[in-house]
């Protein structure tokens, strides 16, 4: 089974590539994207029996590991 | 007395506080690489600076997964001092023996340079011969030093007096221009509650000679040594 983790910053966390990237992207004329938020991606290939054994293990992870609980916020898919 | 210098896959100021300890303070130092589970009889133990584990993931993210990690943990709960110098201070960011988190610095770039430190705290093992106030020029050479924990941890900080160094002009004014990375409150240094935890980007190990641009650093192990010398004639009068 496959696990993605989506790690970004904090809403409340200042992300200077992000912002970096915005303006980077109104200085070539796309002024339609009004924000980005720069984050990691992670995909984990699962040696487990079922979904639900997935998640714990790909949510324990990504709270322990792949994220900082300080600055960073995760997600969690499975396919 | 013995100073232990963790050194992890990718350190690269390890060498630089050995010399520091050994060369120009004229104390005990010896490396213990971070797979030991052991350090053996260290008076001190210092994490240095560098790129542990390339700083893949974040910095410091592996590296306070390391066996000596553990070893590292215990001999902080003792009260036993511990420095943490830039890449040291991140891993002691991950592993919890401080709080808060390190950011890209917020004009993105590699800093290599020296800059000036305020000594805010001087009751912390590694400032107690500082003078209140006091500013002291070191380098500082890091991508990822920009302070940040959220509003109620700086709050908890300041009202603890945590805040051990503070970036500032070098007449130990707190302008933003003197903040090199954009660190909250200008914080380049704090400690544990119990104090002897001490974590700061600059490296005082870098400067602890006039011939490489500053000795202003020395202070930082002359203070540790003087620390536990006074603990251990204080503990001789107990006995």
């Amino acid at each position: 089974m496959k696990a993605r983790v989506f790690v970004t910053l904090k809403p409340s966390v200042f992300d200077p590539q992000g912002h970096t990237i915005v303006e980077a992207l109104h200085s070539l004329g796309y002024g339609g994207v009004s924000d980005v938020r720069q984050g990691k991606f992670f995909e984990l290939d699962l040696d487990v029996a079922n979904q639900a054994a997935a998640e714990k293990l790909a949510g324990e992870v990504a709270d322990r590991v792949l994220a900082n609980p300080v600055i960073e916020s995760f997600r969690v898919e499975l396919k | 007395m013995t100073f232990a210098v963790v050194v992890f896959p990718g350190s690269n100021c390890d060498h630089d506080a050995y010399h520091a300890v050994k060369h120009v303070l004229g104390q005990q130092a010896q490396f213990v690489w971070h797979k030991e589970r052991s350090l053996g009889s260290a008076d001190v133990v210092i994490l240095p600076g560098g790129f542990s584990h390339g700083d893949y993931l974040r910095t410091g993210a592996i590296a306070r997964f390391s066996p000596v990690m553990d070893a590292v943990k215990e001999f902080a709960a003792a009260g036993r001092p511990v420095l943490g110098i830039c890449n040291g201070f991140q891993i002691l960011l991950e592993c919890g023996l401080l709080p808060g988190a390190m950011l890209r610095n917020r004009d993105l770039k590699f800093h290599c340079e020296f800059v000036h430190v305020r000594v805010d705290k001087t009751n912390t093992p590694f400032t107690s011969l500082c003078t209140q106030g006091q500013v002291l020029k070191m380098p500082i050479a890091h991508g990822e030093g920009n302070y940040y924990a959220p509003p109620d941890t700086i709050a908890s900080l300041e009202e603890s007096g945590r805040v051990v160094f503070r970036y500032t002009t070098p007449d130990g004014d707190r302008l933003d221009s003197a903040n090199p990375n954009g660190s909250l409150n200008a914080i380049a240094g704090i400690c544990s509650e119990a104090r002897n935890v001490v974590g700061l980007m600059p490296h005082p190990e870098r400067a602890c000679e006039a011939a490489v641009g500053s000795d202003d650093g020395l202070v930082l192990f002359q203070s540790v040594v003087h620390t536990l010398a006074r603990q251990g004639s204080l503990q001789a009068v107990g006995r």
